[in-house]
């Protein structure tokens, strides 16, 4: 069984997803912050492949993005940095990346690589709903990944139903008209997007993401829906730290406890 | 007209590759701009605009000199005459009365050498909209003029510091804002680049280029095709102006010229047809410079205007289909026809232009032949670049 269906069988809520830039800050730290990540009890990781044009991500990603690139980050080296993910670590695992370095790769070899080293999901926010389902979506069941799809504020019910209708895993909600970045509180508007969407009665649970950042904001999340995504302030943590595994429990115990 | 699909795609390339926070903006703009642009109301300000603001027609100009210099009858279409000093202002023109249409209130934009950002700032300011510019770091510091421009004329020039500090980097950062701002503002793409329906949109609203010469080339020649038209190309709006009426034309030849910078194989080029395989930028697939690993390459080109690692999809198709001939033309020979044009015909132009220009040293034509270059900005904004050089 995909380890997602099975996060989501067992658990249905509080479920938090963390996301960092594979290759930052240093070249190799992957594994090491994956098995800090895992230990401290976060329940998905979500590994950023660095690309040189992020264009749905704020200052903060960008910035570990180039970081990484310059260190000699690619996906081929990530992969080979992966290998063996499974002899250590059970927690779901998705790949996030913009859709041309995949493309490059080659889309049936990623999707063959990522069930070889035990990847369970994909999110590739610059690739449309319609060109997965006709050119990709087979791939994807064929090597048993899920692909997750976002939705915003902005996106009409109907839309959202279609995306409910085509994708699983879970759902990606974009929790403000913004790119990804630590946000001031949760407003108004915010909530009762979530709770519209809430109350849709969809079959994917839904994660939020995008201006999660602590305890207040991954719990206000969590009222409304199954969890939420913390990337930039995670980012900020690791670049910030002297004793990696220590800081990256510290945190995330802070935002679970 | 080159055939497009419901998607958005000429033959392989093209389509829109967007974040989905992105899909209503572009969705709303797919939906609108057909029926907008085929209504009376546009139709008679677009073209009251081009006249009365722009100065449309822009001369059919028979340069006699430069014709008896290569051998050939060659004609310059002005666009360099065009207010503001580029064809970019067509655009720019078209897509503010849609953005009043669709009822917008921001106006944001991208811009490498600061064209298009001029030509945006304009119409915002013509038409009292809030305009903001975004500006890779680094062409903020070599194209202070435009920047002041803007300035003057009332738009926030905001600097891009990501990536490369240039054009592709504004294009992304004026992406990001529009993710932040999906509801109130629209974003004026400058050329036929971007996500479906940007790069036909923007091709339509310059194929009145094309369109013009057709009319004067009959009123010249007794016939509304050349043999040959040559534009330049850098995401390709000007030549997709020029080409737009003669696509099913077969029996004119297309010349796309792309900037070859310090030469093809020097690691310092803009020549995306010979240097790019497809990948996706900016919400379109399209021929793009890129690493084995995928990641964007940084491009070099003398011209700001050129300086970009991609090309409009409609010109991958059209280097893929055989139906365009593309050429390089490196920087110091792009000068050269910049200054041969000066002291022949007593016109500066672009350095844009200037590689169009050049190409007559590559191409192979009659006597008899008939060429239309494309002059599609004037040299002003380039004279510092000119003095630099200083082979004149």
């Amino acid at each position: 069984m995909n380890r997602i269906d099975e996060l989501f069988k067992n658990k249905d809520g509080n479920i938090l997803s963390i996301y960092f830039t594979a290759g930052f800050p240093k070249l190799d730290d992957t594994i090491r912050i994956m098995e800090a990540i895992e230990e401290a009890g976060a329940d998905i990781i979500e590994i950023g492949i660095p690309y040189s044009d992020p264009v749905a991500d704020g200052p903060t990603i960008q910035d570990s993005n180039n970081v990484a690139l310059n260190n000699g980050m690619t996906l081929k080296l990530l992969f080979t940095q992966l290998e063996g993910l499974r002899s250590k670590l059970n927690i779901p695992v998705v790949l996030m990346g913009y859709l041309n370095p995949i493309v490059q790769y080659g889309m049936e070899a990623f999707c063959k690589k990522c069930q070889e080293v035990g990847v369970d999901g994909v999110i590739i926010p610059d690739l449309p709903m319609q060109q997965y389902t006709d050119a990709y979506k087979e791939l994807f069941d064929t090597y048993n990944l899920r692909n997750t799809f976002l939705i915003s504020p902005q996106t009409s019910e109907e839309r959202i139903r279609e995306i409910d209708s085509k994708t699983d895993g879970f759902i990606y909600m974009v929790s403000s008209a913004s790119i990804t970045g630590a946000k001031k509180e949760v407003s108004p508007e915010q909530i009762a997007y979530f709770e519209r969407v809430r109350d849709m009665g969809l079959k994917n649970p839904r994660l939020i993401g995008f201006g999660i950042s602590d305890k207040a904001s991954f719990t206000t999340a969590s009222t409304y829906s199954h969890g939420a995504i913390i990337g930039s302030a995670f980012i900020n943590v690791v670049r910030e730290a002297k004793s990696l595994k220590e800081e990256i429990k510290t945190y995330i115990k802070g935002v679970i406890s | 007209m080159i055939k497009i699909d419901e998607n958005g795609f000429y033959g392989d390339f093209g389509g829109a590759y967007i974040p989905e926070m992105l899909y209503p903006n572009i969705e709303e703009l797919r939906e609108n701009y057909e029926q907008i642009m085929a209504s009376e109301a546009f139709k008679e300000e677009f073209d009251r605009l081009l006249k009365d603001y722009v100065g449309r027609p822009t001369p059919l100009f028979f340069a006699e000199r430069l014709s008896k210099e290569y051998g050939a009858k060659i004609y310059l279409k002005r666009e360099d005459l065009c207010h503001t000093g580029a064809h970019k202002i067509n655009n720019t023109i078209g897509q503010i009365i849609l953005a009043k249409k669709l009822n917008k209130k921001r106006i944001i934009a991208e811009t490498g050498a600061g064209q298009h950002g001029v030509a945006t700032a304009t119409v915002c300011a013509l038409m009292g909209m809030e305009c903001t510019v975004y500006m890779g770091a680094i062409d903020m510091e070599r194209q202070k003029p435009n920047v002041e421009r803007m300035r003057i004329l009332g738009a926030t020039v905001v600097p891009a510091n990501s990536g490369s500090k240039t054009l592709k980097d504004a294009t992304n950062e004026a992406m990001r804002q529009w993710i932040n701002n999906p509801v109130d503002t629209h974003y004026i793409i400058g050329s036929v680049v971007g996500p479906h329906p940007y790069p036909e949109m923007v091709a339509r609203f310059q194929s009145v280029i094309s369109a013009e010469i057709k009319t004067q080339l009959l009123e010249k020649e007794g016939k509304d095709s050349p043999d040959i038209v040559v534009a330049c190309v850098g995401g390709g709006s000007n030549a997709a102006g020029a080409f737009f009426h003669y696509y099913n034309d077969e029996k004119v030849r297309l010349i796309a010229v792309e900037a070859a910078g310090l030469g093809v194989s020097s690691g310092k080029s803009a020549a995306t047809t010979q240097l790019g395989k497809p990948g996706i930028l900016h919400g379109s697939k399209t021929l793009l410079m890129q690493t084995e690993d995928g990641q964007v390459v940084e491009p070099h080109s003398i011209s700001a205007g050129l300086d970009y690692p991609g090309i409009g999809p409609v010109h991958a198709h059209l280097f893929a289909s055989g139906r365009g001939e593309f050429l390089a033309v490196e920087d110091e020979d792009a000068m050269k026809a910049g200054i041969e044009l000066s002291r022949l015909e007593g016109i500066i132009p672009a350095i844009e232009s200037a590689h169009a220009l050049s190409a007559l040293n590559q191409l192979k034509f009659k006597a008899s032949d008939i060429i239309v270059i494309n002059l599609s900005g004037r040299g002003d904004k380039d004279l510092e670049t000119y003095i630099k050089w200083g082979n004149y």
